[in-house]
């Protein structure tokens, strides 16, 4: 393969206040940060979905290995997917050590981000803290919190009075219906502005010459020479195929390399190479109340009571929940999740009951059964996966773009993510993640 | 609201039921390799469109059925007495 290595380290433009002044004051419009060029017949990489992921490994690409003839296709617009509807919380203190060294380098690179792509991010680092109601929620967070320390995370299980002193709006008392026990605290852990990371991936990139591509739809993947898919034995597709293109709505591209990046999408994007993954999709609801002075200083997470909770800067609360009961595709609110968010939130703040909630929205999860992704190689020479990102995917952005990039570029699975190999659903060695995924994502 | 068409207390709400989630058949587990029983365990079809799949009506008859509904659009359709051809393309 033609991809050639050289290292490009520019970073696009800073904005200054004294941009801003000079803009304002000449009424001048901002120009557009990436731009619009017409889709080539074919390129080096084809990244399907433009989200935190997809564009994180076109950036990571081109900034790390010099591979700059990428295109990312997105259907709608970039981070109409997950990327630009979750609740924006990162944080590192997983259950398994794989899970843990991952998420890690993930928050690490969230800390450099701003002055990587020069563009304020807006990374708070406010401390996340996951409640135990339960002897059982307890022990998993004393459980998670050795693990943590023993890779140097700083993570501890703290008692009821020092969660009081950092959230003085919870009801510690012991006489809530659900008394809180104790809580994993968590330092590092944060918020961060999801649509600036989306906006700095894809500004970045494009800066290093990659080509992002909105309003195009992959139809079909291009595969020749595999034993044949679930659906037709004979269309060349599935496990030993090769991959040579997509088929999208603005004609056929030739590519020897696919990423699929689509998350909640991923399974039917992975259909048309032929490959199945242990993926359903499911829809996370959040929502957000009006505004009012700032008083929450914390990410709070309640397991137990499927909640949770954080003020952002303009002081509205974002509240969230776990994934909804069925598969679907339909990302329509309920009732059912607003009455259930409202009574166990009042559980815990019982100060908030006057409060309005603003707005709600949902968006499509694609849930494992292991609460941890599929990434790298599939049986289908040149279809890449990262997917399997659940409702835990934005803080793994970074980390993933970057070991998915090396993995493009040096055709090995880095080994960072080799623990999220496809592969390891034949052969059971899965990476359970659930008692630190399920609620707190 | 999603309503759940069970087959013994008509339509009530998902709230009502657990959901169970894609039916497959299950392999021997005698004869199956630990491949096949692995595939059967983990893989999803996860179409967007028709889907046959398992509810259990807990707070109602307490009985499993399986049903099919549309995960692009949740409409319901009657799912075919057992022994019977799935009418249309699924
Ligand atoms: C309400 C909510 C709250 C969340 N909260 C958090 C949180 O606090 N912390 C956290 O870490 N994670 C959270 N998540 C999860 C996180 O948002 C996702 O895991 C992450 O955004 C996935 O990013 P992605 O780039 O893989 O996919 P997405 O951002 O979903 O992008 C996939 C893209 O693929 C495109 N696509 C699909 N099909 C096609 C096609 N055929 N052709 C071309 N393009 C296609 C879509 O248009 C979409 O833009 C939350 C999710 C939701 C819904
Ligand atoms: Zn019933």
């Amino acid at each position: 393969m033609s991809l050639l290595p050289g290292k490009k380290s520019s970073k696009p433009p800073r904005y200054s206040a004294a941009g801003l002044i000079v803009k304002g004051a000449r009424k001048q419009n901002w120009p557009r940060v990436w731009r619009d060029v017409p889709l080539k017949k074919s390129y080096d990489v084809v990244i399907i979905g433009g989200g935190v992921h997809g564009l994180a490994t076109a950036y990571y690409l081109a900034a790390n290995h010099g591979i700059t003839n990428v295109a990312v296709l997105d259907k709608a617009y970039l981070g109409s997917g997950g990327s630009g509807r979750n609740t924006a919380i990162v944080r590192s203190n997983y259950l398994t050590p794989e899970g843990v060294a991952f998420y890690d380098r993930s928050l690490s690179l969230y800390n450099t981000m701003a002055a990587d792509l020069n563009l304020n991010v807006m990374f708070s680092e406010r401390g996340h803290m996951t409640l135990a109601h339960t002897d059982s929620a307890l022990r998993t967070m004393n459980w998670r919190a050795e693990v943590n320390k023993l890779q140097d995370i700083d993570s501890s299980v703290i008692d009821p009075s020092e969660v009081k002193k950092l959230a003085p709006s919870l009801d510690t008392s012991s006489n809530a219906r659900y008394p809180i026990l104790g809580a994993l605290y968590h330092p590092p852990g944060g918020t961060i502005r999801h649509d600036a990371v989306v906006w700095g991936y894809a500004r970045g990139a494009d800066h290093l010459g990659v080509e992002m591509h909105q309003k195009t739809e992959v139809l079909d993947i291009l595969v020749e020479g595999g034993e044949g898919s679930a659906t037709d034995a004979h269309d060349g597709k599935g496990a030993g195929g090769k991959v040579t293109g997509v088929r999208t709505n603005k004609g056929d591209i030739s590519a020897p390399i696919v990423v699929n990046c689509t998350a909640g999408w991923a399974t039917l994007i992975s259909d048309m190479a032929g490959v199945k993954l242990p993926i359903s999709t499911r829809p996370l609801q959040a929502a957000v109340t009006e505004p009012v002075k700032v008083f929450l200083p914390t990410v709070v997470v309640s397991g137990s009571l499927h909640v949770y909770v954080s003020q952002t800067d303009r002081g509205e609360l974002v509240f969230g929940a776990s994934v909804d009961p069925f598969n679907t595709y339909s990302v329509r609110g309920s009732l059912e999740f607003t009455e259930e968010l409202a009574g166990h939130v009042l559980e815990l703040m019982p100060g908030i009951s006057k409060m309005r909630l603003l707005r709600q929205w949902a968006g499509l999860c694609d849930m494992t059964p292991d609460y941890s992704p599929v990434m790298g190689f599939t049986p289908v020479d040149g279809f890449l996966c990262d997917v399997g990102w659940g409702t835990y995917g934005f803080k793994a952005g970074p980390v993933s773009g970057e070991q998915m990039a090396e993995c493009v570029a040096t055709q090995m699975t880095p080994k960072l993510i080799e623990p999220f190999r496809l592969s390891r659903f034949s052969t059971g060695a899965l990476v359970g993640e659930k008692g630190a995924a399920a609620v707190g994502h | 609201m999603l309503l759940v068409p069970c087959p013994n207390c008509g339509p009530r709400n998902a709230s009502d039921f657990a959901y169970g989630g894609e039916s497959h058949v299950r392999p021997n587990p005698n004869q199956a390799t630990p491949e096949e029983w692995r595939s059967y365990l983990y893989m999803e079809d996860n179409p967007a469109g028709w889907l046959k799949e398992t509810w259990y009506c807990r707070s109602g008859c307490r009985r499993f059925f399986t049903v099919e509904r549309n995960t692009a659009t949740n409409e319901f359709r009657e799912h075919p007495i057992p022994g019977t051809k799935l009418g249309g393309k699924a």
